[in-house]
């Protein structure tokens, strides 16, 4: 269970730059929850996955995941609870290393990183089985360096590195955003299998609202650094985008201002 | 010419000293993605504890190691300007290697250079035996690149090159960057102020201003070995040969030219401009890149709608 309380964030505070990015967030998910999440620009959907993954800290408030604070430490220690996604394929993989090589560093998160030497047969093998399974053709290539890859390979593969090692959260930041449709939906089909097969609790953020939509028991809408809708189980099931659109405009009082949204099918 | 070959075998035992060194060079700037001058300085120290260690009786092994420490101190401090302070890696170099000339001269005494007998005590590698000098800078030099080689394919090894390839993706997959660039640093460190120690050897003296403009030898070294040996060489050990090689043609390159009448005074401006000139090159093809990309993508698109 995911835990924010009274969570808000400034960015460059007292300065004629001074962004509000979160005013005063709760929010819960239970396990299995898979919550999508959409918001115009700068509506703090982003600055939501960062807080609670360590990448910054809060200025007030407090995380908590399966009741273990972890407001206070840092990104890397964090990392072991969570598996990420992100939204640049370059992000989530280090491109001069080899496929098998990001693999095994995934494999470690959250555990002590040893002076033993090298990846075992059996480690490659289990590797093998799972690049198999994602369909790219990688597990031919497993010694092949991660730059080598298209956008939508390397994705595929740090989704399956957020989830070697089981997380007790997965967060999707766009991380379909950068594919071309075709790609895009190979990826967030993937997403969905991984997610289902592990029972994760997951948080993804999209921009596009026919996915908002489809995916995922529960959908959270933001605007200006605030949850403005919150809605899941049946209502979530019969929702469409022409009754989003109308919802936002409801609660926020202004129009949806984000064009990529409208116009992504 | 007969020059040149009597020259030789002396100019590949200096060398293959500032390929030790180039080796540590490499870990920081290639692994890490760091420029890190503090080189400048670790190298002098090396070369200063080795020497008032020997000099005041000390075994010479031990006194190795204690130079090998000295250096990771170094580099220590520079991790910790760089990341606990949050100063830029350059600058906390320079900080480090600054402090290292007061430093420095403590260690020797308050004197700029302390010589040290070849007669007197069994050093490792010397001018007045270059064959034993030869022999035990290549067995450095394979015993340090098989360490790495080993050290840099295990798993703590591996994060570090995560560290130095894509620290977010580092940070995901919980892996202490911090504390990953202050271990490359002291290693690094370690590595440039064994060559120190090495160096002093071989030159019979320790001296406050040795360590000046090392980083960039360093680099050439570096870089003649990628230029030379990139193409062949792709496994990491390979590579780290490639870039001790770097440091033995460097040095032989540069023995050549002076020989040739070029005024000594004139190198460091040479071995500068050689190195802006090529960490330029790679900079200057991406700025070519694009438009050559373009180029191909509009043919492509033409060829696909004919």
């Amino acid at each position: 269970m995911l835990e924010i309380k009274n969570v808000s964030k400034t960015f460059n505070s007292g300065t004629v730059n001074e962004k509000k990015a979160l005013s005063d967030i709760n929010l819960t998910l239970n396990d299995g929850d898979f919550v999508t999440v959409i918001g115009g620009n700068g509506a703090g959907k982003s600055t939501v996955m960062n807080i609670i993954t360590g990448v910054y800290s809060v200025d007030c408030g407090s995380i908590s995941i399966d009741g273990i604070d972890v407001t206070a430490m840092p990104e890397y220690k964090r990392a072991k609870y969570f598996g990420r996604v992100f939204q640049d394929p370059m992000t989530g993989t280090a491109a001069t290393m080899e496929i098998v090589e990001n693999l095994a560093i995934a494999k470690k998160r959250g555990q002590r990183r040893t002076l033993k030497y090298g990846i075992s047969k059996k480690e490659r093998e289990e590797y093998r089985e799972l690049l198999k399974k994602l369909d790219l053709g990688l597990e031919d290539r497993l010694t092949s360096k991660v730059g080598l890859l298209s956008g939508g390979q390397r994705q595929a593969l740090t989704l399956l590195m957020a989830t070697l090692q089981k997380p007790k959260m997965l967060l999707l930041d766009e991380h379909t955003a950068a594919l071309d449709p075709k790609t895009a939906a190979k990826v967030l089909s993937l997403s969905d299998s991984l997610i289902k097969e592990n029972n994760l609790m997951t948080m993804m953020v999209t921009h596009n609202m026919h996915d908002a939509i489809a995916y995922g028991n529960r959908l959270i809408m933001m605007n200006e650094g605030r949850i403005i809708l919150d809605i899941s189980g049946e209502e979530k099931k019969n929702l469409t985008v022409e009754m989003l659109l109308h919802k936002f405009e409801e609660v926020s009082g202004s129009e949806f201002v984000s064009d990529r949204a409208l116009l992504s099918k | 010419m007969a020059i040149f070959f009597n020259a030789l075998p002396g100019a590949v035992a200096q060398g293959l000293i500032w390929g030790i060194m180039a080796i540590g060079v490499y870990i920081t700037f290639k692994v890490l993605d760091l420029a890190d001058l503090t080189v400048d300085g670790s190298l002098a120290t090396g070369g200063a504890v080795f020497v008032m260690l020997t000099t005041n009786n000390v075994n010479i092994y031990i006194s190795l190691i204690m130079a090998f420490l000295a250096g990771c101190v170094a580099g220590f401090i520079t991790g910790v300007f760089h990341t606990a302070f949050g100063i830029p890696a350059i600058l906390a170099g320079i900080l480090t290697q600054f402090s290292l000339y007061s430093l420095n001269l403590r260690i020797m005494g308050n004197n700029s250079n302390v010589a040290i007998n070849f007669r007197k005590y069994n050093l490792l590698v010397t001018l007045s035996n270059i064959n034993k000098s030869l022999i035990v800078g290549a067995v450095l030099v394979v015993l340090i690149i098989a360490l790495l080689y080993w050290f840099f394919g295990t798993q703590f090894g591996s994060a570090i090159r995560a560290t130095g390839c894509n620290e977010a993706m580092a940070r995901a997959n919980g892996i202490n960057t911090n504390r990953n660039k202050v271990f490359g640093l002291v290693l690094s460190n370690g590595i440039v102020a064994l060559a120190g120690a090495l160096d002093a050897q071989y030159q019979g003296s320790s001296d406050i201003n040795r360590g000046r403009g090392a980083i960039v030898i360093g680099l050439a070294a570096v870089i003649i070995g990628e230029v030379i040996f990139g193409k062949i060489f792709k496994n990491f050990a390979l590579r780290l040969v490639g870039v001790t090689l770097g440091g033995v043609i460097y040095y032989i390159v540069q023995t050549v030219v002076i020989q040739i009448g070029l005024n000594p005074n004139d190198l460091k401006l040479f071995s500068a401009l050689f190195v802006a000139i090529f960490l330029g090159l790679p900079y200057w093809k991406s700025q070519l890149k694009p438009s050559a990309k373009k180029q191909a993508k509009k043919n492509g698109e033409v060829g696909a709608n004919a």
